[in-house]
């Protein structure tokens, strides 16, 4: 075990306070990116709080390692972390979507610090850090580029682009999470569009690839340090999860990918995290 | 009169500016052989990215290496530098300001044999539409060379069309080129051409040619499409009777479009020789194809006589 159960106690302390913040921002009577935001709380909690070497009062430093999320929308997490450890005050979480914020709808890089490229026209984030990865070979640096996938998202033909790219150039500083949680906007994705088999396509493409239960933070964390030992390989964690998950009206519900909660609904989602937020 | 073909002098300034500074890489989608980032390549191997036929994962992967401070040249034929990847063009790079340069090259009906697939013919008026972003089309050899120094000293996004075919100079080696300032080829004082690219040599042709007639053209490369020089373009139309533009490029959102917005509520006759609403297509020789779509010395003559009238 990477880590010890007291880390893992707290990052899923911090999940619970990330999936409040997401609640919060987005309110009730308006529409927001719950589902795809809950399903990798855990994942951006783990990568932000104890994997990903960064340091928040200096967000440009060259040897820091770098998340992308190539599924923008699912921008409302990051925001969430980023406030979190510090790179601007958490009381901007209040501004989501409001005129001249720097909580747009997807993610700014020159808006926001610690939001490494623009991402949310879907498909484009996976080759960007292709170009990070690169970068940090050609200047003999040892960071980590990570990149979060949606599982609707790689129907996008250009992920298999970079997916060739990261083989070819042995990109072994890349690592790719594959946020799967089963719907995308309009239903299901086994029935609206099928992207499977995952881990078989991955490997095709010349990856090297480990499968987990997203919302486990142990194996998170497992596979995140078992990635750092594979070399001459780009990573793909195909990570289960659920969408919306920890708010149970909403969970693996296509409604909530882009939905609206009723004040009631707001309140009892609000209710289930706001013990982890004193 | 000398001749080059801009996608060498191209090729030679970026091995130039690549020996000068290491933060320089290329990526080319299997066309490098055209160009003519395969002499950037057998200098500096471990800098130049063959990224396949994938455009669009090039402009992203050029927007990550920019990102971590390299100034990344993206290069394709025109029709596909920024046709195939625009949506990464918009997002990944514009939106951000980051520091990619996009080099369209073959651009306009210059790859003659190729046909419409491969013409590039609404590549300005595509890239003038995206805000943030720099469009420059060189004249010829000798501006080429500045052009390209200057997108690496500019920080953002550029995007450079390059001509297939050899053109002759008609730049003077000690005309300074700056982004956004256009330049008086030829001075002349009844009708001012604005064009850019290869037709500015032919309306230096047709200013031969109308000056036995009594008639004084003033030629001007238009060389930065945007951003432009609204005041300098008022000044140069401003003394004249009429304006002609010419463009190897289609009638819609290029240089014609932004110049009559310039002018717009001055009682200025204004005329346009470009490729009308329609595609190229093959031909044996670059001449003729320009012939065919109306882009000659000849036809310029004819629009600044209709322009007259």
């Amino acid at each position: 075990m990477s880590v010890s159960a007291e880390k893992i106690a707290e990052l899923e302390k911090i999940a619970r306070k990330l999936r409040h913040d997401i609640v919060m921002m987005i309110g009730a009577g308006k529409p927001g990116h719950l589902g795809g935001s809950c399903s990798i709380a855990d994942i951006i909690a783990v990568l932000y709080f104890h994997k990903m070497r960064h340091d928040p009062k200096n967000p440009k430093w060259p040897d820091r390692d770098r998340l992308l999320l190539s599924k923008g929308h699912a921008a409302l997490t990051q925001y969430a972390a980023l406030a979190r450890c510090g790179y601007f005050p958490e009381k901007e979480l209040t501004t989501l979507k409001e005129l001249g914020t720097m909580l747009q709808g997807h993610p700014e890089m020159l808006r926001m610090p610690g939001i490494e490229a623009n991402t949310g026209s879907l498909g484009q984030g996976l080759s960007v850090a292709c170009g990070m990865a690169l970068a940090g070979k050609l200047d003999k640096k040892d960071y980590t580029v990570y990149c979060v996938l949606g599982d609707g998202e790689i129907a996008e033909g250009q992920i298999w682009e970079a997916s060739m790219t990261a083989a070819f150039y042995k990109l072994d500083n890349l690592v790719a999470i594959l946020d799967k949680n089963l719907v995308q906007a309009t239903g299901p994705i086994v029935e609206r569009y099928d992207t499977n088999p995952h881990g078989e396509k991955w490997k095709a493409f010349g990856w090297h690839v480990l499968e987990i239960d997203g919302h486990s933070i142990e194996q998170i964390a497992d596979a995140l340090d078992k990635a750092d030992e594979v070399k001459g390989q780009p990573v793909m964690i195909v990570a289960n999860t659920v969408k919306s998950k920890g708010v149970p009206f909403a969970e693996g519900k296509a409604e909530f990918h882009h939905g609206i909660m009723t004040q009631e609904q707001h309140e009892t989602a609000r209710q289930l995290f706001k013990d982890d937020c004193k | 009169m000398n001749m080059q073909n801009c996608r060498v002098v191209y090729g030679e300034t970026l091995v130039e500016l690549g020996r000068e500074n290491e933060r320089i890489v290329a990526l080319d989608a299997d066309l490098s052989k055209s160009t003519m980032t395969r002499l950037f390549e057998q200098q500096f191997p471990e800098r130049y990215f063959e990224m396949g036929i994938g455009e669009q994962n090039m402009v992203s992967t050029a927007v990550g290496l920019a990102l971590c401070g390299k100034i990344a040249f993206v290069n394709s034929f025109a029709v596909f530098a920024v046709g195939r990847p625009y949506d990464q063009i918009r997002v990944s790079v514009c939106i951000g300001k980051v520091n990619v340069k996009i080099i369209g090259s073959s651009c306009g009906i210059s790859d003659f044999g190729d046909g419409a697939t491969h013409q590039g013919i609404e590549d300005i008026a595509i890239m003038r539409a995206i805000p943030n972003m720099t469009v420059l089309s060189p004249v010829d050899g000798i501006e080429t060379r500045k052009m390209v120094r200057v997108a690496v000293e500019h920080e953002g996004p550029v995007y450079i069309r390059i001509p297939r075919n050899e053109v002759p100079d008609v730049s003077g080696e000690n005309q300074q080129f700056i982004i956004g300032k256009p330049s008086v080829i030829r001075q002349g004082s009844d009708v001012t051409v604005f064009a850019h690219g290869y037709m500015v040599y032919k309306a230096l042709k047709a200013a031969d040619t109308l000056q036995e007639q009594g008639i004084s053209l003033r030629v001007v490369n238009v060389s930065t499409l945007k951003p432009l020089d609204e005041q300098a373009i008022k000044e140069l139309a401003g003394d004249v009777k009429a304006v002609v533009t010419v463009e190897e490029h289609t009638i819609i959102g290029g240089l014609a479009s932004a110049v009559a917005y310039v002018m717009r509520g001055r009682a200025i006759p204004m005329e346009a020789v470009a490729i009308q609403d329609c595609f190229g297509q093959s031909a044996l020789s670059y001449e003729e194809l320009l012939e065919h779509y109306g882009l000659t010395d000849t036809a310029i003559v004819k629009a600044v006589k209709k322009v007259l009238a």
